[in-house]
């Protein structure tokens, strides 16, 4: 089913016999069964004001027309949102199709930007969504300020469609910078290059990115936007206060970024891919007990992408490190096992499975994607 | 503003629930005579009051827990209350519930330089977080107007913003976790030191749901490194629009500034008698500030004075030293003080699209001679938040209820140039009856299912932000 209009997907899950498996772009697989459920006919620009740095757009909306709109302003969407095609190419059912902005939401994607600006759920500021039982819902509005009862918003987004089906999106959208520089640093080893990162996070430097690629040639990455002027200000301010050989760069290529946001190390690869969220300084611990074979650091160590030998249970490796790990890339059989998601701790795993029957009282949203 | 009929079985009981009250915590921590509890009637909505059965100060997390433990059992309702800031109610008892305050709980746990990140008991002010960290030179961004006294479990509760937030967020954008304890008394630890949630995002509804889910009693909040420097820039117009059309402006031409300031000629006329800030005589003034290091500032500044110029100011006023610096943002900052001078005022708290600026305060102009009542603008205008401040004298009869039903009317307004009732302040009791004009029954029914969740009981702070018919088949089967 593919409806065009918010009406239409309230009918469709109204009148649903049995679940569904809700789909935008269709770049990544989520396992659910059910009847697919589209919303690539729900799309469009609905209303963009520049001056007041918003967006509505329909969920369907591909990711590249939202991304070409707003570049016609020079604004941008400044969570960076990633694409996961190339990381998943080799997956089944995953990997091609077009990314949509309601895919992202769906999923809260957020780039290496995310450490200073924030996730998409930051930048979201109304949804309006069907639930399980047909019912149009909207929540939030399309002001950066809105404290108007309960954040439904931030509630739908990363709920990977299981409380209910997007149709359309209202986004914060950010001038886009004018020059970007990288602060580079060669040959650290994790634990040296999350202290790295840490020191330029904490300066007052305005750091919109921070990733390490260990590996034979290690390299640590700082990234400074704004003005021309001011990148080659901040990049050397940075690069003095880092030592270690600190280099600055103000034309790098934009691609390294690209490769950072979508884990492009991993592309190919037969290993499993998992996503480890923890605060920064516990990042060389989990390098430490998690045998990769390949590691990528984000958001100054706080996400850590880790390419494993296949049917690896990260989860149980990081034992009492606080945080969780998300089965990003594996063969479906080892999804099954070990689940795509952290399990929760008992009180909030109930609250979660009371949320999502109170918005789905059927069960037939993209059953058994999160729990 | 109705609140509804307090359960007189409850009151009864008011021994009982006090003695059990008292046989979880230590001594003083229970708060029962009515010469007392008139110290909670009220939080900063002065024009509501009606004191609680009791009050309890807990100082720990297991002591809140025993607290909402022994309350649901008998049924009680609970209100929780940070520092009493609210100005929409948020926290105005009933007679037949317990204050919950959370002032003893202002420890800070672990300050954790290196991660970015504190941890503190949820009692304690926005403020001392900031203090607390700032000779390492951090700083917590969420900055309300009333920080010096407000606390951080208020802040989470109303999502609290500040004039910061075009750059830095609100509460929710800097809160990465918090420990809370249910209805029944279970502690449940949301998020952490860690930047994303392992499943829903239940942290994201948490903060802003006003005491209704949970009581948080500690919370780790995301702090920043200070920047190396601030400066703002005082533009004067001749008209609201002008400068209405140069905030849109400003923005769209890609400079970002931490705040972008606006008062109309009532607000600045009080503001400017009261303060001496020495302010320009014009209908429309702007405060823009911009920060970064000395070279950053000049660039920026010279951005926005580039576009100021075009829309032709009466005035222009750049800082040129720190004395300056202070002297433009004297008026702004005494601006609530000024106007509660010469007049009582409600301040209104409405959000719309910067693009309905001009549109907007020229109707609040109309509907302002339409009830007779003056009204003074001063609001975030980078965001679009507005504070319109309706004067009016308590002491005349039917001042206070013309006064509201104007509110009304420029809240609705809001909601139909596409914004929202309240940006920052929350809905409590004040806004509560308005849900109606931006949310549908189905709309309103889904976020009520939330709390179904939380606190089936419905006894956490059951009579605030739903419209009362909404929430009372919920109230009472409980």
């Amino acid at each position: 089913m593919t409806p065009e209009t918010e009406t239409e997907l309230s009918e469709a899950v109204r009148d649903a016999a049995g679940p569904l498996a809700v789909v935008a772009g269709g770049t990544r697989a989520h396992g659910a069964t059910g009847a697919p459920l589209s919303v690539a006919g729900l799309n469009g620009v609905r209303l963009y004001e520049p001056g007041a740095l918003t967006l509505v757009v329909g969920a369907g909306t591909p990711l590249a027309e939202v991304e070409a709109t707003l570049a016609e302003e020079g604004q941008r969407l400044a969570f960076e949102p990633p694409d996961m095609r190339r990381l998943l190419a080799k997956v089944a059912d995953s990997g091609t199709g077009d990314p949509t902005i309601g895919g992202v939401v769906a999923t809260n994607a957020s780039g290496p930007r995310r450490i200073q600006t924030g996730a998409c759920r930051d930048h979201l500021l109304g949804v309006r969504f069907v639930d399980g039982s047909g019912t149009i819902i909207k929540n939030g509005g399309r002001v950066m300020k809105n404290v108007t009862g309960y954040d439904l918003v931030k509630l739908l987004c990363g709920s990977h469609g299981t409380l209910g089906v997007l149709s359309e999106v209202a986004l914060k959208v950010l001038p886009a910078a004018d020059a970007m520089a990288v602060v580079r640093i060669e040959g650290l080893s994790v634990s040296d290059a999350v202290s790295a990162m840490s020191q330029a996070l904490g300066s007052p430097w305005d750091v919109t990115g921070a990733a390490h690629l260990p590996g034979e040639a290690p390299q640590t990455l700082i990234r400074v936007e704004g003005s021309a002027a001011s990148v080659a200000e901040r990049g050397g301010k940075l690069a003095a206060l880092l030592g270690q050989g600190a280099e600055v760069d103000v034309d790098p290529d934009p691609e390294i970024w690209a490769d950072v946001r979508d884990a492009t190390v991993f592309a190919g690869g037969s290993e499993d891919v998992w996503r480890v969220s923890v605060k920064p300084s516990d990042a060389p611990e989990v390098v430490r007990r998690v045998p990769a074979s390949k590691l990528l650091l984000d958001w100054g160590g706080g996400l850590i992408w880790a390419g494993v030998a296949p049917g690896s249970d990260v989860r149980g490796m990081l034992g009492d490190v606080a945080g969780h790990a998300t089965l990003v890339r594996a063969e479906s059989a080892t999804r099954t096992r070990l689940g795509t998601f952290h399990p929760e701790a008992t009180p909030l795993a109930a609250i979660s499975e009371g949320l999502r029957s109170k918005f789905d009282p059927r069960g037939i949203l993209n059953r058994g994607v999160m729990g | 503003m109705d609140m509804p009929a307090p359960d007189a079985a409850i009151m009864a009981r008011k021994a009982e629930v006090v003695a059990r009250l008292q046989s979880v915590l230590p001594d003083g921590a229970v708060i029962h005579d009515p010469q007392e509890t008139r110290a909670y009637e009220c939080d900063g909505l002065v024009a509501y009051k009606c004191p609680p059965m009791a009050a309890v100060l807990p100082a720990s997390t297991d002591e809140v827990s025993a607290v909402l433990k022994v309350c649901h059992e008998m049924g009680v309702p609970v209100v929780p209350r940070g520092s009493g800031t609210s100005l929409a109610g948020g926290a105005l008892p009933t007679a037949d519930s317990v204050i919950l305050g959370v002032a003893r709980l202002n420890a800070v746990l672990e300050t954790d330089y290196d991660n970015r990140v504190i941890r503190v008991q949820s009692g304690r002010t926005n403020l001392s977080v900031s203090g607390t960290v700032e000779e390492q030179g951090f700083f917590y961004a969420p900055d309300p107007s009333s920080q010096l006294a407000c606390a951080i479990a208020g802040n989470i509760a109303m999502n609290s913003g500040g004039a910061h937030c075009l750059k830095y967020g609100v509460t929710t954008n800097n809160l990465l976790g918090v420990t809370m304890v249910l209805m029944d008394g279970t502690v449940v630890e949301v998020g952490g030191a860690h930047l994303d949630a392992p499943g829903l995002d239940l942290l994201g509804v948490i903060c802003g749901s006003e005491g209704q889910l949970g009581v948080v009693t500690e919370a780790t909040l995301r702090i920043l490194a200070k920047p190396e420097g601030a400066r703002p820039v005082l533009i004067g117009f001749d008209s609201d629009e002008v400068a209405g059309a140069c905030v849109s402006d400003i923005i769209k031409a890609g400079v970002l500034p931490v705040a972008i300031e606006f008062m109309d000629r009532p607000c600045i006329r009080a503001t400017d008698d009261f303060s001496g800030a020495g302010y320009p005589d014009c209908e429309a003034l702007l405060i823009v500030e911009v920060e970064g290091s000395e070279a950053e500032i000049a660039e920026q500044l010279g951005v926005i004075t580039g576009i100021a110029r075009q829309h032709n100011p009466v005035e222009l006023r750049e800082s040129g030293s720190d004395e300056e610096s202070a002297r433009i943002w004297l008026g702004r900052k005494a601006a609530f003080g000024a106007m509660g001078q010469i007049n009582d005022y409600m301040c209104l708290d409405g959000t719309i699209p910067v693009s309905a600026l001009p549109l907007v305060l020229r109707r609040i102009g109309e509907l302002s001679k339409e009830y007779g009542l003056d009204v003074a603008n001063v609001f975030h205008a980078g965001d679009g938040n507005m504070h319109p401040l309706i004067l009016y004298d308590a002491n005349k009869d039917g001042d206070l209820q013309t006064c509201e039903a104007l509110g009304e009317e420029i809240l609705k307004l809001c909601v139909e140039v596409g914004g929202c009732l309240t940006g920052e302040h929350g809905v409590g009791i004040e806004k509560r009856e308005l849900m109606r004009v931006q949310y549908s029954d189905d709309d309103l029914e889904a976020q009520m299912s939330v709390k179904d969740v939380f606190d089936p009981a419905w006894l956490l702070n059951p009579a605030k932000v739903f419209p009362l018919t909404s929430s009372s088949a919920r109230r009472d089967a409980a």
